[in-house]
């Protein structure tokens, strides 16, 4: 993410202004002469505030005291709402449960994402169109995602269906009603529709290695697994890094697929952050809760971008 | 690698079973939507005596149409407005080289991270205050200003990369700052624009949680909204369900289908960095 504030793009843009034949002054013009320009930047401004900065920090500020959604006049409590919605075995399952399915979904679904890249970056004939089939259900709305796969995995679904005619009829289940199974079942989900964005995200990055590299550590006497774990895995790092970041955080907000599978049933097992925030606070009112566990959300988010950052400063150095 | 020999032969062998896995749930989508109501056939066999009555039924009474038209509405006003404004503001942030510029650089990029769910219950009651409830232009706002960020920091990539020449050799020519911009180095961003347009369409166009707080309850929804009603309208109606489901999800489908190159490489390289 940072690379592309790094001092060294910044500077081409000025290199080729100074080395211009009809630049006069030494400085770039725009910063000398227009400071003004910055005055087009307010509509974004507007917009940004409005929408992101302001709501987010009051919503932030709101968690530490007693607003209730409908009284003009609140008062500080300090953490009371954050040690209450803690202490309610819901909300810590529905924290246990993000995490559950961020971690879950993240390493699973970079795993199949890079399976899948490499097995299409190669010489198969059908590479292209397993390349838009496996991509499509990446665009395609969650809500008709969600819905379809309330079929698939209705007892007496697809899924099942198929389980017994390969005489695995045991292992069929009730697998979105079924506490214990109900968020395994919404992971799968979550990568069947995004592995493809993965996997197009890890091709990228392996069409970027010089095919030269492989075949030279190939002479050298280097076997598969050592070519992959010495030469393709390093230089996939970027792509590793921004996949990971993407699916984590991707995962640590999940709402919709959730709220249209289960609605957090059966009985709350699996409910995620955002879910019960928004049942907390528009089908119960317990506005203490809902920014509570916003908080909860914000903190985690955040943690996992400070880690990225750092791993990628580290990387830069090391490079 | 360079020939087709026996262990490619193995591994396209594999592959294609697991791109017929990815496949069948879009399968089972459309073979049960063409499917006649009394017809007892298990849901995996083929759909032998194929009905579009469902097609029917399902824009009839859904409602589907004027959903569509909104998500269309509301998808393209914002996305109008997120280009214009984004690539606009990308520029003189780029360009003006101050610490203020750097400064607001880096205050977009906060956007990137935040988790949108915490503004949600301050920005709900804020909307609702300005009696924006159940208006369209409550989400072209809100759309605006959270897709913003990711335009943003879009165009502010490209454009440190892209040389000053250009420019300045219509400043010679007499033109202003603005339209140096808007006649020159515009149209030099179509490449990103186009990532911005897609990647900010498919966002906007699925979302959920969205119109679902500020637009639910009124008639006046999109089309992920819709679809829940619908769905629980007909209840367990399978066949009518997925045909609605088809003709909700086939306009984003398409795009992709006929756009998949461009879909592909923005979603490969728009976040690169």
């Amino acid at each position: 993410m940072s690379r592309i504030g790094s001092s060294s793009a910044n500077s081409t843009a000025r290199i080729s202004h100074r080395g211009a034949f009809f630049s006069i002054g030494s400085r770039p013009r725009l910063t000398a002469q227009s400071r003004g320009l910055l005055l087009c930047a307010l509509p974004a401004l507007a917009f940004y505030l409005f929408v992101v900065l302001v709501p987010t920090v009051q919503g932030a500020l709101l968690a530490f005291t007693n607003w209730n959604g409908l009284a003009k006049a609140y008062s500080f409590v300090g953490i009371d709402n954050l040690v209450k919605a803690l202490s309610q075995p819901a909300s810590l399952r529905a924290v246990i449960n993000t995490i559950v399915v961020a971690v879950t979904f993240t390493v699973i679904q970079n795993i199949i994402g890079l399976a899948v890249a490499m097995g299409v970056n190669s010489r198969i004939k059908s590479r292209n169109i397993l390349k838009v089939l496996i991509f499509a259900p990446a665009v395609m709305t969650p809500v008709v995602v969600g819905y379809l796969w309330q079929y698939m995995l209705a007892p007496d679904g697809p899924v099942n269906a198929a389980l017994r005619g390969l005489g695995l009829g045991s292992y069929a289940r009730a697998w979105l009603g079924e506490p214990g199974l109900a968020l395994g079942s919404i992971i799968v989900v979550l990568i069947w529709q995004f592995a493809g964005y993965s996997m197009v995200i890890y091709l990228a990055g392996l069409q970027g290695i010089p095919e030269e590299l492989i075949e030279a550590a190939a002479m050298d006497g280097a076997d598969s697994f050592r070519r992959f774990r010495s030469i393709v895995l390093p230089l996939l790092a970027p792509a590793v890094t921004i996949n990971l970041m993407l699916s984590m955080i991707g995962g640590l907000k999940v709402f919709d697929q959730v709220w249209v599978l289960t609605g957090g049933g059966p009985g709350g097992s699996t409910d995620t952050l955002s879910t019960l925030m928004f049942r907390d606070a528009f089908t119960y009112g317990k506005f203490g809760n809902a920014t509570a566990l916003g908080l909860v959300l914000l903190v985690l988010v955040a943690l996992i971008s400070v880690v990225q950052y750092r791993a990628s400063l580290v990387r830069r150095r090391k490079a | 690698m360079k020939t087709y020999t026996w262990r490619t032969g193995i591994l396209e062998f594999f592959m294609v079973f697991v791109g017929v896995v990815f496949a069948f749930p879009l399968y089972v989508l459309v073979n049960i939507s063409i499917r006649q109501a009394n017809d007892p056939s298990p849901a995996v066999a083929l759909t032998t005596q194929p009905t579009f009555h469902n097609y029917v039924d399902a824009w009839g009474q859904a409602g589907l149409g004027q959903a569509m038209l909104n998500s269309l509405f509301v998808t393209a006003t914002s996305i109008l407005l997120i280009v214009l404004i984004g690539a606009l503001t990308a520029y003189v942030i780029v360009r003006v080289s101050s610490r203020l510029s750097t400064f607001l650089f880096w205050l977009f990029l906060c956007g990137l991270l935040l988790p949108f769910q915490i503004a949600m219950l301050p920005l709900y009651f804020t909307v609702r205050d300005l009696g924006l409830l159940g208006n369209l232009w409550s989400l072209v706002i809100f759309y605006v200003g959270g897709q913003l960020p990711f335009a943003l920091f879009l165009y502010a990539g490209f454009m440190r990369a892209l040389p000053m020449d250009y420019e300045e050799a219509a400043w010679i020519d007499g033109a202003t700052v603005l339209r140096g911009f808007w006649r020159v180095v515009f149209p030099l961003l179509r490449a990103i624009t186009g990532t911005v347009i897609i990647l900010s369409a498919i966002t906007i166009w699925n979302d959920l949680l969205t119109p679902l707080l500020y637009l639910s309850g009124t008639t006046n929804t999109t089309l992920p909204v819709a679809i829940m009603g619908f769905v629980d309208q007909f209840v367990s109606n399978w066949p009518l369900i997925f045909a609605g489901l088809v003709i909700a999800v086939s306009p984003i489908l398409a795009a992709f289908f006929v756009l998949q190159r461009s879909v592909i490489r923005g979603f490969s390289s728009g976040l690169k960095g």
